[in-house]
């Protein structure tokens, strides 16, 4: 019987094995590689060659949408929609607004940044294949893993289980989809 | 529901009333188990029910809840016919406009005129009457409080026999058997306090002549007993003297406290501080010299003030006729430090020939005052600053009690009256008088109260108000004014007319019925319904004011001039906010801070700073005073001003039989009193170690150097008006002033102002302001609007005083507005720094950032739902939580805007009168148009006198002081710090 | 600790014994005694508080001892020292992690969770402080029938509007930092319902490289925010007194002497509370001397720039020349409250300069005692600022004293119980250390070895 493969999964002792794995795994040509580590590697990124990502003008849209909102409103009720005279003040006294502008560019800013990342990273996400790996359990311990998925055009189970293996991992595991 | 139980009460009334003797008995048992029994028990006498250790404030709202449905009860006998159904509203009556009625404030029998505000028949306010002679329009304090007593759940509402409720049936039952029992007479006296009420007199006439051998007394403590006394000597014959103070240059109080003790108090405050007044052409002030032994108002307003003890102002007094020319009167020993000021001040006194004025207070011996007179005569004062009229009270008051009392120890009273007054508390401590009420058979008190005296008499019958009741009484200068009935009285009441009418007749008798009969023989008018119509609406009775008598100068000769006193000396006098005890009750004036003191809800014995420093006294400190006829203790007081080695004592608390206000509040000074002098020598004090808590609402009463109340000297002034105080308009970043139609703003004259608190208790009344107990005071949470702020400068043991009333600014660019988080005080475009109770969050900081610190916080729930009765209906009754704080009476300006709108024209000038404006007696306090440069207040603004109060702060305040000008003797100037 | 058995029996590496150790903490089935002592305490004042609450929603703002003038007494006191409190936490966080100061890994997560109980205090008071509390959200815009609105020229608003702001952006902070964490308790957990709890919270984190990378921009972001965020809050609170014209209010010196004061009270709670923590779970080996050393060095610093803004307020008083503000230095240092003036210079500018000697610095029980103390020298800080300035302001005839009943009290203490409360139970039910950071130091210092 064929069980519906989601890809290779070889499980590591320590980063530095990780990264040097992923390294060659790209070298190799392979595409659809991740990597899992209970802490962030240095040089992950250029070892799978990921792209920046654009959680950076998530963040600034956020506080410029956040910034406008609030002088917009705080211009509107003071000005247009609600004037009266309090203290003899003008009625725009724009210095007033600052403070509440620029706490509402720290807030939209900081939130768009958190929900930007969760969706980029399609969290939260409960089950996933890797899951059913039994010793991915350990990556968060002291585990780390690569995985090349079963989609990965230069993918063949036979070859990429024989790849990983040459990468000298403690085990490779077939992780079901 | 209310209806419901009325019914139940009607229904118990009626059967209370059917039954008598026995059967009473059973029937109360019977009700006694019924359910609405109870719950009228409960709400009809609510003090049985309380807890002691319950405050006033808990008990004010507690005890006013029985108001409704007493009010309700008491009206229920009426019959139903004679309820007018308010379907058709009566011509004249607009609800929401209320209406004004003249009347009279009666104080030791003299009438103050008054207007009292009504509101869909409901008297809710007290002003003064402007066409009363001794109001002209302003108020004193008694007069706009005496509306709370006439509300007081504690009232007097049943009659007592022996302390068991009883009923007028087997009151009237007892009395014609009593009168009957003595046919001329023999063995019946009534006692009264002082009465100037025609109609009454006249009763009493009628009733002497018909029982010859039956006796009238009267007495009050504070009587005109020296007054009287001291006419007779210097003239033969006992006169009253009126003053006119307009056309005094130079005047000279021996202890004479006449802008607040004397019966003609508003029009002497008006007259006095009219000539005070140095604006634009007039540059001429009088000049008032002082001789007191504590501190008064009328000493505060001083230009050259001396502290002596009482009891050396008779010494000052001969030794100042001496210089004068009166041979012989001077004692041989007159103390260095007098000299100086006597010379000035005789010299002073012969360069004033009939424009200067000396007068003498009630609590000093006749000497002073005939000493006085012969001054006054001298000097060709007589007929030009002083005239004089006959008595409008009986005299001896004193003596009159002391032989009552006496005849009544002897046991031959078989039946005494007592209509009114309180003498069993305010008996002078040598006259045992209270005791020997038990030796009187037939004791009656009809009395506004259950007192002390009605507690000592067999009957104690409830009064009614004089606002539920027709009456008459007569001002200081003899006016008589009618005092008519503002609503039907609360409860089953009758008046002193009344009784005495029963008295007579042994029929019950109608109060209108014997005013309008005695008027109308008293008048030979032509058309007396037209006369009695516009006595009634003026206030006052066309031509009663009493014709002078000429009172010529007798030479009489002076007993020897006492030694000087030595030792400590007791003064006692009048308590500026309880008066004799009457108002005892009284939650505005319990919680009115006195004049210079600012103490609230309590008396306290006064010292001078030097002597409590000999004598190692602190404030709050409890001591015993003791004097050959009585002790008492009482916390410290330390007051600057105050002469050395004598300690003062106000009257009017230590009640030991009032309701929950007064009950607990101050010690008794009557214990000391001995009449007719207000001192006495020989005191003692001594520390108990204990201490008492007093609760004032100002602690600090140093400027601190700060330029808080410009004072200067006339010299100065005519040299530089500006009195050295530069102006410059300070820049703002800020857009200018709210452009409205109007540009309120309020002028208040600091030159003018006496400290009389008039404004502060119209401003309670006016806006609904509560009442908050000693304990929030003292934590400081007082809730006056208007405050009266008192700075001594200068000499501690001899300092200058100044009175600085402080409302809301209303500053243009007002500190509070911009810190509000939700605009809950914003501005309007006619200036007003307007509080929107119902937007205010209760965070505070508006109170905070007020520089002035005139913002009022409810702490807790203080207003009283339960006394919305008294309520001004304009006026939002503000809840817990919120802030709240002067608004210019917004209230009056607004029904000032829909008038004017309705006749099409501009407001105007003077129109709009604020609360505290109309009850100033001296016309310190002016408000207006600022816009309009014609109005009154934009004039006195534009006076070089004018200035903001922290102007440095450029707020901009709309409610600016004009500065305070004294007028010292040049001869003494070097005595004054100024 | 050594009960706890590793959850695999296998040949343990560094970061197993990291994740085992920390993650025990709060997968352990006992409960220590000394945990439910202090817990039992804690929640006792507490239940103080929340009478108190009840009692003064009951009766009103009275059963304090404000009065006019002085409307604002403990309530406002203790909410600017809790906020204060709460800046330490994200001072950690962030900015260290902005310069890269790797020794905060092993105490900014608890340092985080005390700025949020520390905020939730200070969130606390402004609503209980005002006369009706009920309306506490007419000082949010929100739609309404009358069209009101908030008066966005008041400071109060600001107020709300950066304390909220700062509430949230440290609780997502923290959670965001929390969530590698989650996923390893998840994978720890033995019991179902830890698994399902903790599996829920950790939102399927599975370390994956590429989720990694935008983890660490959104953090290094959220640092970035914060840092800003965190200076302004103190100063909008400081800008609450400085927009008044009270003296001793009004003037341009508060934000930076408000900053400056949070960051020293706030250190000075890390230091109250890591020193008992890291005894008595011996996690010296994580929460190490150089740790407290820093935070000592840290401490020291801000003793020093606080003297200086004591000294400058009252160099600018004399210099001002205005006599308000003179009056007011000289009620501060003779006036009625003067003994909590000189308890505040001692507890603040004083004491701390011991901590300039290393052997006082090495010395945790010193450190605790010095800490406690700067706590107490802030609240008299705050007090002297808001009740001192008020009882004696511009016109002599209004001055007032206010003196501070049970009511007041009980709240003070209230509030410390529950804030108290709250750390143990983050002690008992989360990791209060970073485990995936730990386990990065670890890795890279293998590195670097």
């Amino acid at each position: 019987m064929i069980m519906p493969l989601y890809g290779l999964m070889a499980e590591f002792t320590n980063p530095a094995d990780l990264l040097q794995a992923a390294q060659k795994t790209s070298a190799a040509g392979y595409r659809k590689v991740d990597a899992f580590s209970p802490f962030a590697i240095d040089g992950m990124e250029d070892a799978l060659s990921l792209h920046s990502s654009k959680i950076s003008y998530i963040v600034l849209g956020g506080a410029l949408v956040g910034m406008l909102s609030g002088f917009g409103m705080q211009y509107f009720s003071a000005v247009i929609n609600y004037p009266v005279n309090v203290g003899g003040r003008p009625l725009d006294s724009l210095p007033a607004f600052v403070p509440i502008s620029f706490e509402m560019a720290v807030l939209f800013g900081a939130f768009a940044g958190v929900v930007g990342m969760l969706i980029l990273n399609g969290l939260p996400m409960p089950y996933h294949p890797v899951f059913n790996v039994p010793e991915f359990k350990e990556m968060t311990r002291d585990r780390f893993f690569l995985c090349i998925e079963a989609r990965d055009p230069k993918f063949d189970a036979d070859m990429t289980r024989q790849f990983l293996n040459s990468l000298r991992p403690e085990r490779v595991a077939d992780v079901e989809a | 529901m209310s209806d419901h139980t009325s019914l139940d009460l009607m229904e118990l009334r009626e059967r209370l009333r059917a039954s008598n003797g026995k059967d009473y008995w059973r029937s109360l048992e019977e009700l006694a188990d019924t359910p609405e029994f109870h719950t009228f028990l409960e709400r009809e006498f609510p003090a049985g029910l309380r807890a002691p250790e319950m405050s006033r404030r808990r008990f004010l709202q507690l005890a006013a809840a029985s108001l409704a449905l007493a009010g309700i009860a008491a009206c229920s006998p009426t019959p139903p016919e004679q309820l007018v159904p308010y379907v058709k509203q009566p011509e004249n009556l607009t609800p929401g406009n209320p209406q004004f009625y003249a009347s009279a404030h009666i104080l030791n029998g003299f009438a103050t005129g008054i207007l009292v505000q009504s509101d869909t028949g409901r008297p809710i306010r007290i002003e003064g009457n402007p066409d009363h002679p001794a109001s002209l329009g302003a108020a004193d304090i008694f007069a706009e409080a005496s509306i709370l007593s006439l509300y007081d759940p504690e009232r007097s509402k049943t009659i007592l026999h022996n302390g068991q409720p009883s009923s007028w049936d087997q009151f009237d039952e007892a009395l014609s058997k009593t009168l009957t029992a003595s046919p001329t007479g023999q063995g019946i006296h009534i006692l009264t306090p002082s009465i100037t009420s025609a109609s009454l007199s006249d009763l009493f006439r009628l009733y002497i002549r018909q029982f010859p051998n039956a006796q009238w007394h009267q007495y009050d403590p504070i009587n005109l007993d020296n007054v009287y006394a001291g006419t007779k000597l210097a003239f033969g014959q006992a006169v009253l003297p009126v003053y006119h103070l307009e056309s005094a240059d130079v005047l000279l109080s021996l202890e004479d406290d006449f802008l607040f003790a004397d019966p003609g108090r508003l029009a002497y405050t008006r007259a006095f501080t009219d000539r005070r007044r140095v604006h634009g052409e007039n540059s001429t002030m009088n000049r008032l010299y002082v001789v007191e032994g504590t501190p008064s108002i009328t000493g505060s307003m001083a230009d050259h003030r001396l502290a002596l003890r009482s009891s050396d102002v008779e010494r000052f007094t001969r030794a100042l006729a001496q210089r004068l020319g009166f041979a012989g009167a001077a004692p041989s020993d007159i103390p260095d430090g007098w000299s100086r000021w006597l010379d000035a001040l005789a010299d002073d006194l012969k360069a004033h020939p009939g424009t200067s004025l000396v007068t003498a207070g009630m609590g000093q011996p006749p000497v002073v005052h005939a000493l006085a007179h012969w001054i006054n005569a001298t000097l060709g004062n007589s007929g030009k600053t002083v005239t004089y009229i006959a008595p409008l009270t009986t005299e001896a008051q004193g003596d009159s009690l002391r032989s009552l009392t006496g005849t009544m120890n002897k046991g031959s009273v078989s039946a005494l009256l007592i209509l009114g007054g309180n003498p069993a508390y305010s008996a002078p401590a040598d006259i045992p008088f209270a005791a020997a009420l038990a030796k009187v058979p037939f004791s009656v008190h009809l009395s506004l109260y259950e007192d002390e005296t009605s507690a000592a008499c067999a009957w104690s019958l409830p009064m009614t108000h004089d606002l539920e009741t027709w009456g008459d009484a007569r001002a200081y200068d003899g006016t008589a004014t009618i005092l008519q009935p503002l609503i039907q009285p609360l409860y089953e009441t009758r008046s002193s007319l009344e009784l005495v009418g029963e008295i007579l007749t042994d029929k019950q008798m109608d109060a209108h019925e014997i005013v309008q009969t005695y008027w109308q023989n008293a008048t030979h008018a032509g058309d007396f319904d037209a006369f009695w119509r516009k006595s009634l609406h003026d206030g006052v009775i066309a031509n009663t004011s009493a014709a002078t008598v000429n009172a010529a100068l007798n030479d009489f000769s002076l007993p020897a001039a006492p030694a000087a006193a030595s030792g400590l000396e007791l003064i006692v006098r009048p308590d500026p906010s309880m008066w004799d005890g009457e108002f005892n009750n009284n939650g505005w004036l319990q919680e009115l801070p006195k004049p210079l003191t600012k103490l609230t809800w309590d008396n306290a014995a006064l010292v001078s700073p030097a002597t409590a420093q000999s004598l190692g006294l602190n404030n709050n400190d409890l001591v015993t005073l003791k004097t050959s006829s009585g002790s008492v203790q009482a916390p410290v007081m330390i007051l600057p001003g105050q002469a050395d080695d004598c300690v003062t004592v106000t009257l009017g608390y230590g009640r030991t039989k009032t309701g929950h206000v007064g009950s607990g509040t101050g010690f008794n000074a009557y214990s000391l009193l001995v009449l007719p002098t207000w001192f006495a020598d020989g005191l003692q004090i001594a520390r108990t170690g204990g201490t008492y808590p007093l609760a004032t609402t100002q602690n600090h009463f140093t400027m601190e150097g700060r330029d808080l109340i410009r004072e200067g000297t006339l010299v100065d002034y005519l040299q530089d008006p500006q009195l050295g105080y530069s102006a410059p308009e300070l820049p703002s970043m800020y857009p200018t002033a709210p452009t409205g139609e109007y540009a309120w703003g309020m002028s208040i004259d600091l030159n003018a102002c006496v400290g009389c608190n008039a404004c502060i208790v119209a401003c309670q009344s006016e806006n609904n302001i509560p009442v908050v107990g000693k304990e929030q005071v003292e934590t400081g949470r007082e809730m006056h609007w208007l405050r009266v702020d008192g700075y001594f400068s200068g000499d501690m043991d001899d300092p200058q005083f100044a009175h600085q009333p402080v409302p809301c600014m209303h500053c243009e660019q007002a500190p509070c507005e911009p810190v509000c988080p939700v605009g809950a005080t914003v501005h309007d475009d006619e200036g007003i720094n307007q509080m929107v109770y119902n937007r205010c969050v209760g965070t505070r900081y508006c109170s905070n950032n007020c520089p002035y610190k005139v913002r009022r916080f409810n702490f807790f729930d203080y207003s009283d739902p339960d006394l919305k009765i008294l309520n001004n209906p304009d006026v939002t009754v503000r809840s817990r939580g919120v802030m709240e704080k002067c608004t210019y009476c917004v209230q009056r300006i607004n029904r000032a805007h829909s008038t004017a709108e309705r006749e099409g024209r501009r407001i105007g000038d003077g129109e709009v009168k604020t609360a505290c404006q109309t009850a100033c007696p001296a016309n310190a306090i002016v408000f207006g148009d600022i816009s309009d440069k014609t109005t009154q207040v934009a004039q006195l603004k534009a006076q070089p006198t004018n200035y903001a109060l922290l102007a440095e702060l450029n707020t901009r305040p709309r409610t600016t002081y004009l500065a305070k000008l004294t007028n010292p003797n040049p001869a003494l100037a070097s005595d004054q710090g100024a | 600790m050594a009960a706890d058995q590793p959850a695999s029996p296998q040949t343990s590496t560094p970061y197993a014994r990291i994740d085992d150790r920390i993650s025990s903490f709060v997968l352990r089935r006992s409960t220590p005694r000394g945990w439910l002592i202090g817990f039992g305490i804690a929640f006792m004042l507490s239940l103080g508080l929340f009478g108190a609450i009840a009692y003064l929603f009951y009766t009103g703002v009275g059963i304090w001892g404000i009065n006019i003038p002085v409307g604002w007494g403990f309530a406002i006191t203790n909410f600017v020292w809790w906020v204060g409190i709460g800046h330490a936490g994200t001072l950690i966080s962030a900015i260290l992690l902005l310069f890269r100061q790797h020794w905060r890994t092993s105490i900014n997560r608890f340092a985080e969770a005390m700025t949020l109980f520390a905020v939730a205090m200070a969130g606390l008071f402004p609503i209980l402080h005002l006369g009706r509390p009920q309306y506490f959200y007419w000082l949010m815009p929100y739609p309404n029938t009358e069209s009101m609105w908030p008066q966005f020229r008041s400071p109060l608003v600001w107020d709300l509007f950066a304390v909220l702001t700062y509430a949230l952006v440290s609780l997502i902070f923290w959670f965001v930092g929390l969530v590698p964490d989650l996923a390893a308790v998840r994978d720890r957990a033995k019991s179902r319902f830890a698994q399902i709890v903790f599996g829920f919270l950790a939102l399927g984190w599975r370390g994956s490289a590429r989720h990694w990378q935008r983890y660490h921009q959104v953090y290094f972001w959220l640092a970035a925010l914060a840092t800003p965020l965190v200076i302004s809050v103190h100063s909008i609170v400081a800008l609450d007194f400085a927009y008044g014209i009270i003296p001793g209010w009004h003037g341009t010196l508060m934000p930076p002497y408000f900053v400056i004061g949070a960051l020293l009270s706030g250190l000075a709670m890390v230091l109250t509370i890591a020193i008992p923590l890291r005894k008595f779970y011996h996690l010296e080996d994580l929460i190490t001397d150089r740790h407290l050393d820093n935070i000592a060095k840290f401490i020291l610093a801000m003793s020093l720039l606080i003297t200086l803004s004591y000294a400058t307020e009252i160099f600018m008083a004399w210099y001002s020349g205005n006599q308000f503000e003179e009056f007011l230095v000289q009620n501060r240092a003779l006036g009625p409250y003067a003994p909590l003036y000189w308890l505040m210079i001692s507890c603040n500018a004083i004491m701390p300069l011991a901590l300039i000697f290393k052997r006082v610095r090495q010395r945790p029980l010193f450190l605790f005692i010095i800490a406690l103390l700067v706590n107490v020298g802030m609240w008299t800080e705050r007090f002297v600022i808001v009740v001192v300035s008020l009882s004696a302001d511009f016109l002599p005839s209004s001055w007032g004293i206010f003196v501070p009943t049970v009511w007041d009290i009980v709240m003070l203490f209230g509030s410390v119980g529950l804030f108290a409360a709250l750390i143990f139970l983050f002690i008992r039910f989360l990791p209060v250390i970073s485990i995936s950071e730990v386990q990065e130091e670890a890795a890279q210092s293998a590195e670097g070895a």
